[in-house]
């Protein structure tokens, strides 16, 4: 496929970096029931990307190919010049922190953390040091004699974090691993995991359904559904340059405004406003956030318009309008909060936040 | 209104209906044990006359201990085969795929329900046909093969309640195949090859139906008392039945012991009293 080649391109790791980990064409099916098709992707080293999706996208298939508990249809996976696919699991430098943590009911958190050096048959003394260690890394010392069921779910899941990177593998895999966790510990635990990799350095896969997990941690987010790779970008560029009708939607809250362009206007109702795109229809995302109430002075290339309140949600600091227009096109706007908005409002936006993004077809 | 009346007079009932199932179910033990102190063997009532003679009786007896010692030897025997085959085949209907997977499942588990007369019977042409000896070999042969369904069944319960993940986090961890199963499932499935081992070793020592057709010279203990029967009872059958027991009582304790301290939880103790 001519696109394949070219998506390898766009999903590179950042430019004048090596990249650690490249996925080529990897394709799986399950039966008939195809869960991945030609994803093509490159992990730089000290990279923290997360592979984001909806349940039944894939991505934990992806992920599982990768640590190699499934093995793919076709295509090829390399790390550092070695090519990882054909390898069992046990031989690739790649750890994995498991959705329920999967730690060893039968022995201590110690031992449990000390599994893969004894496994490897590391000298005692060492096995002891770097256990201490990655234990105190994860503030977790004083639990190193309990056994895994006596511990909190947040305290496991540390345990699961120092069990894989004892071991110092080059790249880290997470399977939704703060899924489990209320929301409070959650939150602090997106804040510690992404400082502790900085700290280490090593590069980290994260699968998660939650957008705005993927945004808060992830140095680029790679966007899954049915099987592909919508788009893969930094979190702020993917959130304002969407490059797809679902990513946009997926990925915060937009308006999908279906458009004609002719000779680099486009018209979507009674709007119209000045775009770089080719002739024909057109659809173009533009965030709530980027209407705002109209200022005195018109700047250049804005685009001004009234609207009816129709209803008012408060958010706290934000509120989310509905608005109608005179023509009956309908859009929600996001503005500072304020009692009562009511009546109509005098309302503006930059041509250049209405971002043209492609159609989503549906698939199956 | 009269709902409540029910319900009141049912209450009423219960404690006398639980009294009387536990009567039931434990006086005929209580009353061996008993028995097997009293001085005027096995009749009268009430026991008279306390004594220690059918134990002391008991003791000097070789033919009894022979009998137990070959019972043990035999238990512990079918253990082994049933333990060797029984894992095997769970691991097999667990996680192989493989064409008569649903043949090979109830072929497994029909000694289960299959009257020890015909294990026995069919045990012993075959035998005959081989020209095989009868002997204690033959019975553990006959034990160690009825009970590997045992084995299956217990170890293939616990391997469902396994997290299969925690395999896959030892694979992830850079162990292989082979130390995964040794380190991380066999650990896991510690508590159902404990409980299927004393579950195969009870049935075997009271066994008697396939021991009876493949019986040699050498008697074991349930064939050495169901012998001495047929020429009358003595307080002595009583004295080893409650030695027996205490034994049993002991397996049992141990065993709840082990449960409490892997799985750290007292709701073991309803499932315990249930069973």
């Amino acid at each position: 496929m001519a696109t394949s080649t070219e998506s390898a391109i766009t999903n590179a790791a950042r430019p004048g970096t090596e990249p650690l980990l490249t996925i080529r064409n990897v394709a799986k099916s399950f039966g008939r029931n195809a869960v991945l098709r030609d994803i093509s992707l490159q992990v730089a080293e000290g990279e923290f990307l997360t592979i984001l999706g909806e349940s039944g996208s894939g991505k934990t298939t992806l992920l599982r190919i990768i640590a190699g508990f499934e093995s793919a249809d076709s295509g090829e996976i390399w790390m550092g010049g070695e090519r990882l696919d054909p390898l069992p699991p046990y031989r690739r430098r790649v750890n994995t922190v498991f959705q329920h943590y999967a730690l060893f009911p039968h022995l201590t958190v110690e031992e449990n953390v000390g599994y893969g050096l004894r496994v490897a048959k590391r000298p005692k003394e060492e096995i002891a040091s770097r256990v201490e260690q990655a234990l105190a890394m994860v503030k977790m010392t004083d639990y190193a004699r309990s056994k895994p069921a006596r511990i909190s779910g947040g305290q496991q899941q540390r345990i699961a974090l120092a069990r894989a990177l004892v071991n110092r593998p080059r790249l880290l895999l997470l399977d939704e691993p703060l899924s489990a966790l209320d929301a409070n510990l959650r939150r602090q635990m997106q804040v510690e995991l992404k400082s502790l990799q900085r700290e280490v350095g090593i590069s980290f896969v994260f699968v998660t359904h939650d957008q705005e997990e993927a945004m808060v941690m992830s140095d680029r987010i790679a966007l899954l559904r049915t099987g592909e790779l919508e788009q893969v970008a930094s979190p702020r560029e993917i959130y304002s340059r969407p490059a797809t009708a679902y990513t946009a939607q997926f990925i915060g809250h937009t308006n999908l405004l279906h458009a004609e362009v002719k000779d680099g206007v486009a018209r979507c109702h009674s709007l119209s406003w000045r775009t770089g795109f080719r002739d024909g229809s057109a659809l173009f995302s533009l965030r709530p956030e980027n209407i705002r109430l109209a200022s005195a002075t018109a700047a250049h290339d804005v685009v001004r318009f009234r609207a009816k309140v129709r209803h008012q949600a408060f958010h706290g600091a934000t509120e989310l309008l509905q608005i109608e227009c005179a023509d009956g096109l309908a859009l929600s706007i996001r503005t500072a909060s304020r009692e009562n908005r009511q009546g109509e409002l005098e309302l503006e936006f930059s041509a250049a936040d209405a971002v043209p993004v492609r159609e989503s077809p549906e698939r199956n | 209104m009269s709902a409540g009346k029910r319900t009141a007079r049912e209450s009423r009932w219960l404690p006398w209906h639980a009294i009387a199932v536990f009567g039931f179910l434990y006086l005929p033990i209580v009353t061996l044990i008993v028995y097997s102190f009293n001085g005027q063997g096995v009749g009268g009532f009430p026991p008279r006359n306390l004594t220690l003679d059918w134990y002391r009786m008991l003791f000097a007896d070789d033919a009894i201990w022979t009998s137990v010692l070959n019972s043990l030897l035999v238990a512990l025997v079918a253990v082994g085969i049933a333990l060797a085959f029984g894992i095997p085949a769970a691991l097999a209907l667990d996680r192989a795929n493989f064409p008569g997977k649903a043949v090979f499942r109830r072929l497994v588990l029909l000694p289960l329900i299959l009257p020890g007369i015909i294990t026995g019977l069919s045990l012993l042409m075959l035998f005959r046909q081989t020209d095989v000896k009868l002997s204690l070999v033959t019975i553990v042969l006959g034990h160690g093969t009825a009970l590997i369904s045992v084995a299956t069944t217990e170890v293939f319960a616990g391997l469902q309640k396994l997290d299969r993940a925690q395999e896959e986090a030892s694979l992830d961890l850079g162990a292989n195949y082979w130390h995964t199963f040794w380190r991380v499932t066999i650990p896991n499935l510690r508590l159902s090859i404990i409980g299927a081992a004393l579950l195969i070793f009870t049935l075997s020592m009271d066994e008697i139906a396939v021991s009876f057709f493949l019986i040699g010279r050498d008697n074991t203990l349930p064939l050495e008392i169901w012998g001495r029967l047929r020429r009358g009872i003595t307080p002595e059958i009583n004295a080893i039945s409650s030695i027996i027991f205490i034994f049993s009582l002991i397996a049992i304790v141990t065993w709840y012991r082990l449960r409490v301290g892997a799985e750290g939880q007292p709701q073991i103790t309803g499932e315990l009293l249930e069973t």
